[in-house]
């Protein structure tokens, strides 16, 4: 099973703290994969954040037809940034594993929001479909201020291999999933965490409504819900149809994933209005098991259970510095000097929300609302 | 020489020819003729013999012939008094002298035509083979990487929905301070919608079955509602309904059927002002999967006095209904307008859908009701659904298998996005080998929303003799040995209806147990599986290509 490392901060910080904590929960992980996705950046990106980041890897050709794409499409290259490759055994270097950094194009650099980020999104698509079928190229987020970086391996010798450990990568918040490979072929679209306009998720455990939840996304006819070659990216979909298409806060992310019975319901002050969401949103259930740990565009970071929380996780830390775990032991290396007892382990109904820049900690239930 | 009796017997049947032959047993018989007075058929008679008998009554063997008059038990050789295998007299035997055994070697069909009338039953298709349902299985097993569900300790919520639901981005809702609530200025009809125990009981009338039949079933449905918190809904069949049950509080359990004859819609309607809850929906059926393109039919022997009055209509006369509505012109104005029709009645606070039976055009129908905002949803019922009188050819060879239909209805509304808008209820063939759980669990994770049980009701709650070899099957003469499809209070008195409200409490508990083993094991738990095919394999190559699921062996 899959483990999980995310961390959010109101100060810059390595990745490294998140693949230190992935070691500690070793056991749960095979190394057969270590994704990372930083948001909020520092360093070499802290001056470029009005401006969106293509994160991938591509082959030699690839390179090139990414480049002409690109340029093409209008978007004019600002920054390149690469990380430093050291050998590592077992690790099959790649030819460029980059983050391009862009300016939009021309026509729609006046454009309202929503529309420069369906511009970014079916331009990720775009390139994805290219290079897909020869594996050419991978594209994991093209978002400003957001950078990913998948590979195959043990997550300790993948940070090695990509430099992390030498310092200059720097977020507020990052995602890290160590990944165990179970019913899939160790395939890089398949590696959490998964990105969407802004909104991000990793999961642990196997995804039972898959089908039903995949047909319904699918057919939604937003461009954005393809993939899914693991069967956890749903989850972020959801969130992203739930928050940005829908408009609805994030607590009803937790209602539409673990929709309350009749007799629960009836207890809401909302319950008119839920009653028709849950039964609109039935196919989104997700029935677990799994533990799902998220960010939204604005920097809230939040930790929900299926309705069974057979994957538990634990949310702790201090004021200004929350790490969201899969295993206690994983949360112990990220923020040792924290007060235990006010670790959180939210229960069946709960939903742990950090707010931006790690101001707070809210436990927010189904139940009491 | 001529002979004083003819033996050119050409014109007579022999009993070869016959669906089931009368096992008798001389030696046992007491001849106390219960068999004979309680053959449904008349096709047992007593009879007497002389007969020839060599004996020997000496300790020293001196056999002598002598002649006796004895008496036995005859088999009839009239098509019209056939056997029907039902075994009542085998039931009813003091010393088990006597039992119908299956011929299948019969040649019955070639000569049930008597009079130039086809042959007409009730009963199911006469095809003992597995059904498709019966051969799919549940293949993905939650275990170490997806811990398997305890049955018995989470929490299960085995409830669908019927009636039809918003799509979100319709949803007359609005978020103030974070929370959601009901945007009062909208003008979006958000149609009526129902929680149910995903098997409901399908549409069988009053008048097709007995009083206390159906009497058992309703209080078997009112006990599972308000004891067992288990939401099943029984729909009534067209026939109309008890008037005391029309203004009692249970009607909010049944789902009322109209259908092409209309019969009982006058009492219903008149008394809709004295109604104290909404029913649980109402059904326009527009096909039956066991006689598609027939309508319904009772016969004049089953219309007697609380029939006629229930029905509006005159005592012993043949109530058939037309095979279509005579009103229907096209689906998308006529039909529309039934539905919106029926909605009006009861101020578009209950759902309303139409039952068709299975057929290669059902996508059609689908199609044109997935644009009508006011239909609650699709039922269709497969070619194994049952009758309680058809022509044989119409139960035997029209129809469309329900797995096929219903799958490919489904996908038809992945591909338009609406597979949670308009549930699909699943009818015909549903535990024809008595897997209940099961074939309701497999045609649910093939897409459908409900299934719908009729025969299995009979059979289970009722101990009906009928099966897949024709026995019994007389449904449609008022004969029915079980009291269960009769109006003879002779028979029906046979039939208590505390036994079948009994049985049908203990079918509906044991099935939601057998759900709950299901889903459990396949890691779901909180809602149904619709459209889960991911869990399901079939041994065939041929149907996991048709049903789009996985092939195992």
């Amino acid at each position: 099973m899959c483990r999980l490392a995310a961390i959010t901060s109101n100060d810059y910080f390595s990745p490294m703290e998140n693949i230190l904590a992935l070691e500690t929960m070793k056991e749960g992980h095979d190394g057969s994969g270590l994704g990372l996705t930083l948001k909020d950046l520092g360093g070499h990106f802290e001056h470029l954040k009005g401006f969106p980041i293509l994160s991938g890897i591509c082959s030699k050709s690839g390179t090139k037809v990414l480049d002409d794409f690109m340029d093409k499409a209008g978007f004019q290259l600002k920054d390149v940034w690469a990380p430093k490759i050291k050998p590592v055994r077992g690790i099959r270097p790649r030819d460029h594993y980059f983050a391009r950094v862009y300016d939009y194009p021309f026509s729609f650099k006046y454009k309202p929001w929503r529309e420069k980020e369906d511009l970014l999104m079916n331009t990720r698509i775009t390139l994805r479909k290219i290079g897909e079928p020869d594996e050419s190229i991978f594209v994991f987020s093209f978002y400003p201020d957001v950078l990913t970086l998948k590979e195959v391996g043990d997550p300790l010798q993948v940070a090695e291999f990509f430099g992390l450990d030498k310092g200059g990568l720097k977020a507020k918040i990052i995602f890290a999933q160590g990944r165990q490979n179970t019913n899939y072929a160790i395939y890089l679209y398949a590696c959490h965490p998964f990105f969407i306009q802004g909104y991000c998720s990793m999961t642990n455990g196997e995804n039972t409504a898959f089908m039903p939840i995949r047909q319904f996304l699918t057919s939604r006819g937003f461009p954005g819900y393809i993939g899914y070659n693991s069967d956890s990216e749903v989850f972020t979909h959801i969130l992203h149809y739930v928050v940005r298409q829908l408009g609805l806060p994030l607590t009803y992310y937790k209602d539409v994933i673990t929709p309350l019975s009749e007799r629960d319901i009836e207890r809401r002050t909302d319950r008119e209005a839920l009653r028709l969401l849950t039964y609109s949103l039935r196919p989104l259930c997700i029935d677990g098991p799994n533990v799902v740990i998220g960010f939204t565009p604005d920097g809230t970071c939040f930790m929900v259970h299926d309705a069974k929380k057979l994957r538990p996780g634990v949310v702790g830390g201090v004021k200004g510095k929350y790490a969201l775990m899969s295993e206690e032991c994983g949360l112990d290396s990220a923020i040792p000097k924290r007060d235990k007892s006010l670790d959180l382990f939210p229960m069946k109904y709960d939903m742990v929300i950090v707010r931006p820049e790690a101001e707070e900690v809210i436990v927010w239930n189904q139940l009491s609302h | 020489m001529e002979p004083a009796l003819p033996l050119d017997h050409n014109h007579q049947l022999s009993l070869k020819e016959f669906p089931y032959l009368i096992r008798w047993r001389d030696d046992c018989c007491k001849r106390c003729g219960r068999c004979t007075a309680v053959c449904p058929v008349k096709a047992i008679v007593p009879a007497v013999k002389v007969r020839r008998i060599v004996q020997s009554e000496s300790p020293i063997p001196t056999p002598t012939a002598v002649r006796k008059i004895v008496h036995v038990i005859e088999q009839v050789p009239d098509i019209e008094r056939y056997c029907t295998g039902c075994g009542t007299c085998t039931l009813v035997c003091p010393n088990d002298a006597i039992e119908p055994e299956y011929n299948p070697v019969n040649k019955f069909l070639h000569f049930k035509n008597r009079g130039g009338e086809g042959y007409r039953r009730g009963g199911r298709r006469n095809d003992p083979a597995v059904s498709t349902l019966d051969r799919l299985k549940f293949t993905r097993i939650s275990m170490l990487t997806d811990p398997a569900l305890d049955a018995g300790r989470h929490e299960f919520r085995v409830r669908t929905l019927l009636g039809r639901i918003l799509p979100p981005e319709e949803l007359p809702i609005v978020v103030t301070d974070g929370t959601l609530g009901v945007d009062t200025t909208s003008d979006t009809f958000v149609p009526p919608v129902r929680e149910i125990f995903p098997i409901m009981i399908g549409s069988m009338s009053v008048g097709a079955l007995s009083p206390p039949m159906w009497e058992g079933l309703a209080m078997g449905v009112a006990y599972l509602n308000e004891v067992e918190n288990l939401p099943v809904v029984m729909c009534t069949g067209e026939g109309g309904v008890p008037p005391r049950l029309l203004k009692s509080r249970f009607l909010k359990y049944m789902v009322l059927q109209i259908a092409s004859g209309y019969f009982g819609w006058d009492e219903i309607i008149h008394a809709i002002p004295h109604m104290v809850e909404d029913p649980a929906a109402i059904e326009i059926k527009y096909g039956q999967g066991a006689k598609p393109g027939d309508g319904g039919l009772l016969m004049a022997q089953k219309v007697m006095k609380l029939i006629a009055s229930i029905r509006g209509v005159p005592q012993f006369v043949d109530l058939a209904s037309p095979p279509t509505h005579q009103t229907k012109y096209s689906i998308e104005e006529a039909v529309a307008k039934m539905i919106q029709s029926m909605s009006m009645a009861w101020g578009f606070r209950v759902p309303v859908y139409p039952k068709i039976s299975g057929t290669k055009t059902a996508r059609a129908v689908l199609n044109n009701l997935a644009r009508n905002p006011y239909a609650a949803a699709l039922s269709i019922d497969g070619e194994d659904g049952g009758t309680g009188a058809a022509y044989n050819v119409s139960i035997d060879k029209m129809g469309h298998p329900i797995a096929s239909n219903l799958r490919e209805c489904y996908l038809d509304l992945v591909r338009q996005g609406k597979q949670n808008e308009l549930p699909l209820i699943a009818a015909g063939g549903i535990a024809k080998k008595g897997n209940l759980a099961a074939n309701a669990a497999a045609l649910i994770m093939l897409g459908a929303s409900a299934v719908s049980i009729g025969k299995y009701m009979m059979q289970a709650a009722a101990n009906c003799f009928g099966d897949e070899y024709n026995r019994c099957n007389i449904c449609n003469t008022g004969k029915c040995p079980r009291g269960i499809t009769t109006q003879d209070p002779k028979l029906f008195r046979r039939l208590d209806p505390d036994k079948v409200a009994e049985r049908v409490v203990e079918i509906f508990k044991a099935a939601n147990v057998e759900l709950k083993k299901i889903f459990a094991p396949m890691g779901r738990s909180t809602e149904l599986p619709i459209g889960m095919s991911d869990g399901l394999s079939v041994d065939d190559k041929a149907i996991a290509e048709r049903l789009e699921i996985s092939y195992a062996c």
